[in-house]
């Protein structure tokens, strides 16, 4: 369409780091190492985590006077793309949305709070879903009332809390006044009884349910009004475009076990990989991989130099995240009986897949904002 | 703008300001002069519909048109601007010549027609060529005196170029030539075509061609206009009998036909630069099937209004938007670095099926009228869509069919094995 920017920069300094992080993710994160922790309480390595701040990666997008690497959100997709096509699940991205929800609306007391003990190490999570389902972060019914002028107390509950069970610090949506608000919640501070564990399609992830009913916090833990708003906004297109990130690495990743297999399997005395029909439907696959990415590194490239990216995240997602169900399905489909079983690679990327697609809004629901933005109706 | 045009041989100095990089300011009081040279010149509608492409141009009023205004375009020192100047181009950076393309594309004016010779031809005898190749042919390809045609597919070979029969059998100082050439565009307005015959029957398919730029008013060379499924003529069949043509007409040696042939594609795909420039095609977008739904009624109200139309629309924008990035990554290495030749190998395919599908669900945009067809005068814009969806199989097909894409795709690209 004319008129959409199609502006792509990527920097020397970033070629490095998806270099680096790729060999990182290939090294540390082989289909064993995702299979061992399927199982595990905390769905990862703890090692593997504080190799991963070692590097930096954790305060990469935290400005420097925080003790982070001063750089953006580009970067962070950077390395997420290579996490998701190895299925390296960390608090990674949990922690990276916590980061940008505290950026765009905390004030300079919290962030000097939160964001050191981040960039050490620290882990975050977001927790905006509830039990509705809806996707609409602005449609909110936890509620936090105003006790006296120094606490609220807060009420209801949100769902869908990746790596609450890790997680120290939690950035939670609530409404007061009729007004969106988020709460800055350290979980040291709330009982065990408050998480409970959900069963989720994405058995490399972990995700709680947080429990608020009769909690009490500090009003100077609250983020409200205007920065309440641009926060969820922040969490949003972080959301979406890390989500993107993780989706187009996982197309990847699911087209690399569809053609090993291809090339290995033989039925009726040829490689299956020579069928047109199993051929053909990899290079759909191929196609929506390439254009994914060139979706991803656009949206990053607009968020990098602050610019309107709405449109360009919801594309993003849209492209990624139909193109990844589309791959791990038919992967699944193209390794015949052995797909069918857990024993088989293709599940855990079909299953991943299921959970982003569903992830910060699906195709459908990217496609009507879209066109409320892109197709003005005539006069 | 024509004296702007060098016609003087360039001294050394000369070409030190053709590598000098112009700046944006010279840009773009250029891009004004010419958006306000293209609004000024562009012709008058001719009262009929104008072809999509070359490969589209049906009879004598359609060409002289497009013909008319390539020479203009020519003249006032827009087109070749990239090309040496000895030869009648510009000898100009070739950031002018793409600000010329890009609005030519926005003003949407009609395409320049001699495009085998500007886009594949040409650049080849620029790149290859003899001396005397290039003082013969180059200046009547730029001022569309001199039209080309292209003779690489035969009826029998479908998308297998080397399986390439016509024969060219060299006795004394010329070669006779017998066979025969289809979806040969422009083949009766042609003057020269460039001709990939086999000179070696023994030579098993690739090493016994060659390639020729064969004279077509020679005798015993007959073009036969075909019919296409729109009713229109726009290619023809080529019909070679003891057609006889000087030695010199063989470019290169005997036997390096394929090679060259497979240069000549690079220069259409645009993979290596060099083509003459100007538009090649009819400019439509997604953006005109907005206007469509804008302009068509559902229930009373613009189709545009329709939720599952507008759906529908947000993902051809979605995916024309998508290529148009991938374009944008093309010229990122870090970000192509895993499969470089994956963006390249898979435009044509992912390019012809999106237009084809858009051309498809812009019919059904015009509700009850869709079926109208060209002629009739209730037809939406003349049938102009109804047409660009039937032609849209000349991409689909023409060059490699989408299926032989995906195979390249699948067996180059990702490495699946051969039938």
């Amino acid at each position: 369409m004319n008129g959409l920017s199609t502006l792509m920069t990527f920097s020397d300094e970033q070629a490095m780091l998806l270099e680096v992080a790729s060999q990182f993710c290939r090294d540390k994160s082989p289909m064993s190492a995702v299979r061992a922790q399927l199982a595990s309480e905390a769905g990862f390595n703890q090692a593997l985590w504080h190799e991963m701040v070692s590097l930096g990666w954790s305060g990469i997008a935290v400005p420097e006077q925080f003790g982070g690497s001063g750089l953006s959100l580009a970067e962070v997709a950077t390395i997420a793309e290579p996490m998701g096509r190895h299925l390296m699940a960390t608090p990674f991205v949990s922690t990276q949305l916590f980061i940008q929800g505290i950026l765009a609306g905390g004030s300079e007391a919290q962030k000097v709070a939160v964001l050191g003990k981040i960039c050490d190490g620290a882990m975050g999570s977001v927790a905006v879903f509830e039990r509705d389902g809806d996707w609409n972060h602005f449609e909110i019914d936890a509620r936090a009332l105003m006790t006296n002028g120094q606490t609220v107390s807060l009420s209801g509950a949100k769902t869908l809390v990746c790596d609450a069970g890790v997680a120290e610090f939690l950035l939670v949506s609530v409404c007061l006044a009729e007004e969106p608000a988020l709460v800055i919640l350290p979980t040291a501070e709330i009982s065990g009884a408050r998480r409970s564990r959900e069963v989720i399609i994405d058995e490399t992830r972990r995700s709680y349910r947080i429990d608020l009913d009769g909690l009490i916090v500090p009003v100077s833990s609250l983020i409200t009004g205007r920065n309440a708003a641009d926060a969820l906004n922040a969490i949003r297109d972080a959301g979406l475009l890390l989500t993107s990130a993780e989706a187009a690495g996982g197309i990847a990743g699911a087209l690399d076990v569809i053609v090993g297999y291809l090339n290995l399997r033989t039925t009726f005395g040829r490689k299956i990989g020579s069928y047109q029909s199993l051929k053909h439907t990899s290079a759909e696959i191929l196609i929506g991989l390439e254009r994914s990415r060139s979706h991803l590194y656009h949206a990053a490239s607009l968020l990098a130099i602050g610019h309107d990216a709405e449109i360009a995240l919801r594309m993003a997602k849209v492209e990624s995240s139909d193109s990844f169900a589309f791959a791990g399905d038919r992967g699944v489909q193209f390794h015949g009986g052995f797909g069918f079983t857990y024993e088989c690679d293709a599940q855990l990327y079909l299953r991943r897949a299921l959970w982003l697609q569903y992830s910060f809004g699906d195709a459908t629901h990217h496609r009507r904002r879209l066109a409320d933005r892109l197709l003005t109706n005539p006069g | 703008m024509s004296a702007t045009i060098p016609q003087d041989i360039k001294t050394p100095s000369q070409m030190q300001t053709q590598n000098q990089t112009p700046t944006a300011a010279e840009l773009e009081t250029f891009r004004q002069e010419v958006r306000l040279w293209m609004t000024v010149n562009r012709p008058a509608d001719p009262g009929f519909l104008l072809p999509e492409s070359f490969m589209e141009v049906g009879n004598d009023a359609q060409f002289e048109f497009l013909r008319q205004w390539q020479r203009k375009v020519y003249e006032a020192g827009y087109l070749g601007m990239s090309w040496p100047a000895p030869y009648g181009g510009g000898g100009k950076p070739q950031a002018y010549q793409d600000i010329v393309n890009a609005e030519m594309t926005n003003l949407k004016t009609p395409f320049v027609p001699n495009t085998i010779g500007l886009n594949w031809a040409g650049p080849l005898i620029l790149a290859i060529g003899t001396e005397a190749e290039k003082q013969r042919y180059i200046r009547g390809i730029l001022s569309a005196d001199d039209i080309w045609c292209q003779g690489f597919s035969e009826p029998d070979q479908g998308s297998d170029l080397a399986n390439t029969q016509t024969r060219a059998l060299r006795e004394g100082d010329h070669y006779l030539i017998n066979g025969s050439k289809i979806w040969t565009s422009l083949g009766t307005y042609a003057k020269y075509m460039i001709l990939l015959a086999r000179t070696n029957p023994k030579e098993p398919r690739y090493a016994g061609l060659s390639y020729f730029l064969v004279p077509m008013h020679t005798p015993g060379i007959d073009t036969q206009p075909i019919k296409k499924l729109t009713g229109e003529f726009g290619f023809t069949q080529t019909f070679f009998r003891d057609a006889k043509i000087p030695a010199s007409c063989l470019m290169g040696k005997e036997g390096e036909g394929w090679k060259i042939a497979m240069l000549t594609l690079t220069f259409e795909r645009a993979v290596t630069g060099g083509q003459a420039g100007g538009i090649a095609r009819m400019s439509q977008s997604v953006d005109d099937i907005v206007s469509l739904a804008k302009n068509s009624r559902r229930d009373g109200r613009p189709a545009l209004e329709d939720p599952m139309i507008r759906d529908q629309m947000i993902r051809f924008i979605i995916e024309d938007q998508g290529d148009r990035l991938c374009q944008s990554r093309s010229e990122i290495p870090a970000l192509c670095a895993e499969r470089p030749s994956a963006l390249g190998l898979s435009a044509k395919l992912r390019r012809s099926e999106h237009l084809r599908r858009l051309y498809q669900f812009s019919l059904s945009l015009q509700g009850a009228n869709a079926p109208r067809w060209m002629g009739d005068s209730e037809a939406v814009e003349g049938g102009k869509w109804q047409r660009a969806y039937l032609n849209s199989f000349s991409s689909t097909i023409g060059g490699g069919t989408s299926q032989i894409q995906a195979n390249i795709v699948g067996e180059r690209v990702l490495g699946l094995p051969k039938d």
